[in-house]
Order: C-alpha cells, then structure tokens, then sequence
C-alpha cells in the first residue's frame, strides 16, 4: 500500500496533502487537454465512473458462484469455459474473454495474484480493492500464501494443497469458492449473499450461514 | 525490464492490510484517471501493454510511493506525451493549443458498454503450438530491457504445462509498438520448491501465463 496516501489509511501517516492537490490539478489539466483535442467525452467518463461505482461489483461474480452451486450442469460449463458459461448468464453477457473459473475443493484451494501489475477479473468481480494491488500482496502471494492467508485470518489444514494463480497474461481467474455446509436447500439468490469478493479472489472462504467468518 | 513493478517474491513490504468497505474510489480524480483510460484505450491510443510499460518506467522510488491511480495518471501522461496526443505545454497550461491527432473512434454515451467491455486478445494462430497439456518446460533465463511478462521469479525454472489457452497477442513485443507478434500462451505450474527452494512449502503451487517464446523443452 506504498503511499497510498488517504486519510482513512491509518498505517501510513506520510502527510501527502499538499501532493494529492497537485495529483487533482494534473489529471484536471490532463483530462480538459484530452477533451479539448477532441479524444474523449467528458459525459461518457461520466457514465464509466458511475457503472464502476454502482453496477459492476463482486455480486456479479457472487450470482455465478452461487448458480454453479445449485446448478450442477452449469458448474460443469463454468468450469470447461467460464467466459462462455458467464456470458450465457444473459445480465452479465459484457465479459470480456479469457475467464477461467478454478475450483476449490477440501484438497486444494486456490488463490488468484497479478505480481507484475494489477489483472483482475473486473467484469465478475468489479475493481480490485487497494490490497489486491499493493506490494505486501504482490511480493508474498507467490512466496508465502499461507502467511497471507493468516494476514485475512484464513488457516488452512496443513495438507490442504495450495494453488497460486498469478496472472501474468489476459486469462483472468475466479474462483470458485466450496459451498458451505448447512445451507442444503438454499436458492441460489439466498446462497449468493455468502459470497464474498475476497472468497472469489482466495483469500477468504464463503462465509457460514451463521455470519461467521 | 527487471524494474520494481516485478515484485513477486521480494520480502519486507509488510503484512496485507484489508481496507473494510472499501469505496470503489477514495477520491473523484481517481476515478476520472480510469474512464480516461478506458476512453483512451477505446479510442486505440494505446493499447493496455502501453500503459503497464509506462508505469514499469516510471523511477522506482516513484513506482513504489505513488498510489494506484497517482501512477495510471503519471503512466498515461507518459503515452500521451510520447505518442503526441499532447505537448508538455498543453499538459502544463492545462488547454489543448492545437486540434488533436485523429484517432480510430471516440467513447461517447450512447456506447459506453463497449468502453466498458475488454477486448479480446485471441490471435490468428500462427503454427502449431510447441507444447500440450502435461508437457514438462523450463522458463527461459531471459532479462529484455523492455517489457515482458515473465516475472524474475520464474526464469529458468521447469514447470509442467497446465491449460493452453490458445493464440494470444504478444505483450513483448505489442508495448514496444512491433505489432501484435501472435504467440500461444499456456498456464505452466511449478512447485514452490523449484521457486524457492528446499525449505518451501511442499504443498504449495504457482502458476504463471506464459507465452511460447518464454518456454523451451525440459
């Protein structure tokens, strides 16, 4: 979280106040040059802005999960061609390509990273949270998973075979977290709201019906 | 480029800190930093390799302390400059003084779903792949000076070949403008032991993307 600098953040005290005032100035200047030469609509930047904060978020990729749980056929889809299975969900046909869904199991759990830079599945999940794309994650998601886990209060059996995906390329990951017990005879709709985003990127596991975890 | 933004593996960044309810932006600008970048990248000012090639130039010690969208801003100022979308000057007046270059399309409201859809990176393929699920390959030991997506950490180590996810546009050679160059592209796991070392974790795997040219025969 390498000068992240806002004022909710409380492990970095860096006063930065004055520099976030000139990063206001630079992308106002940069945005006004942009549209005054003609290469993009202000108005439109307007709607993006709005989608990101209002219609694309981690629900989208909660909905999937919770139809591959209740859906045998289409987990089985999901798992063959996400992209296809997540398109074929006629609310969500805006995914990109390249998404393949990994499968946590009681023997393996998996966890998705972009080392390099910052790939994420936006389309499922909405942007990535600042820890997703901050050095502490980054530089150890690959080296120690498991201490990263423990970072979310996540601790896995010993046994359990750890997969860390980094997404080094276009191809983005969801994961498809293990469906908890006692929610037999759920609805998809209901099961959904068990689905955390961080359950979908590994590093957390879909919480229990009793709101624990 | 062996630069600072190819961290994977580095220690002393500390602990994961988990923001609760975090907002989508934690200030406006950021968020107009992103549609610019969408509206750019709609526009085919650059493409996505561009950017993370920008931001991978950046000095180090300002990769590593300016924030998430501080750096897309400082990146995407970088492409405008360098690919004459805009003078220093006009950067620096905050007005554009000339009409600007013509670009392929615009991002207006009435199509801003497709601003919002990422494009595709499938390739025509160009010969057989080289590998196939099962395949044991070692990364190659290569440091470019320019972009490239094999990270440090998994240079010169054998890994099995997972998924093959087809023919992709090469990010190598697409960031230093010498076209998309197709290659295939496979996920390739390695065991963390062959990462780093004896002492890891025996239950743990990594895999990377890698493409065709970052591989040989094991």
């Amino acid at each position: 979280m390498a000068g992240h600098d806002h004022d909710h953040d409380h492990h970095h005290d860096h006063d930065h106040g004055s520099e976030l005032s000139e990063t206001q100035l630079r992308v106002r200047a940069l945005e006004t040059v942009l549209s005054e030469k003609g290469y993009i609509d202000p108005t439109a930047l307007d709607a993006i802005v709005e989608a990101y904060e209002k219609k694309i978020g981690p629900r989208n990729g909660a909905v999937v999960v919770a139809r591959a749980w209740t859906d045998p056929e289409f987990k089985k889809a999901l798992l063959a061609d996400a992209t296809k299975a997540v398109a074929s969900m006629g609310h969500m046909s805006r995914v990109g390509d390249h998404l393949v869904a990994v499968e946590n199991t009681p023997q393996r759990h998996n966890m998705v990273v972009c080392t390099l830079c910052s790939c994420y599945p936006w389309e499922v999940l909405g942007l990535p949270p600042v820890w997703y794309k901050s050095a502490p994650y980054r530089s150890r998601a690959v080296k120690d998973p498991r201490g990263v886990l423990a970072d979310f209060g996540v601790s896995l059996p010993k046994e359990t075979e750890i997969r860390v995906w980094d997404s080094t390329a276009e191809t983005r990951f969801l994961v498809l977290p293990m469906r908890p017990a006692g929610t037999e005879g759920w609805s998809a709709d209901r099961l959904a709201d068990l689905v955390s985003r961080d359950s979908m990127i590994g590093t957390a596991l879909a919480k229990t019906p009793g709101g624990a975890n | 480029m062996d630069g600072v933004h190819d961290m994977g593996g580095m220690d002393g960044f500390g602990k994961v800190e988990a923001e609760q309810n975090e907002p989508p932006f934690h200030e406006p600008w950021e968020g107009r930093v992103l549609a610019m970048q969408r509206a750019m990248g709609y526009a085919g000012a650059w493409h996505i390799d561009h950017s993370r090639y920008a931001q991978e130039r950046l000095p180090p010690v300002t990769y590593l302390s300016a924030s998430y969208y501080q750096r897309w801003a400082l990146a995407m100022e970088k492409n405008v400059l360098e690919r004459g979308y805009a003078t220093a000057e006009e950067l620096k007046a905050g007005h554009a003084q000339t009409p600007g270059k013509a670009l392929k399309r615009k991002l207006t409201t009435d199509v801003v779903s497709a601003g919002l859809t990422r494009s595709s990176f499938y390739r025509q393929q160009q010969g057989p792949a080289l590998f196939k699920p099962g395949d044991r390959v070692r990364t190659k030991n290569i440091h470019p000076a320019t972009h490239t997506r094999l990270p440090r950490y998994a240079r010169d180590k054998v890994g099995v070949v997972e998924l093959c996810h087809g023919c992709h546009m090469y990010p190598d050679s697409v960031a230093v403008d010498k076209g998309d160059n197709p290659q295939w592209l496979y996920t390739v796991v390695f065991e963390a032991r062959e990462l780093w070392g004896d002492d890891a974790d025996p239950t743990i795997k990594i895999s990377i993307d890698a493409f065709e040219p970052y591989l040989e025969k094991a």
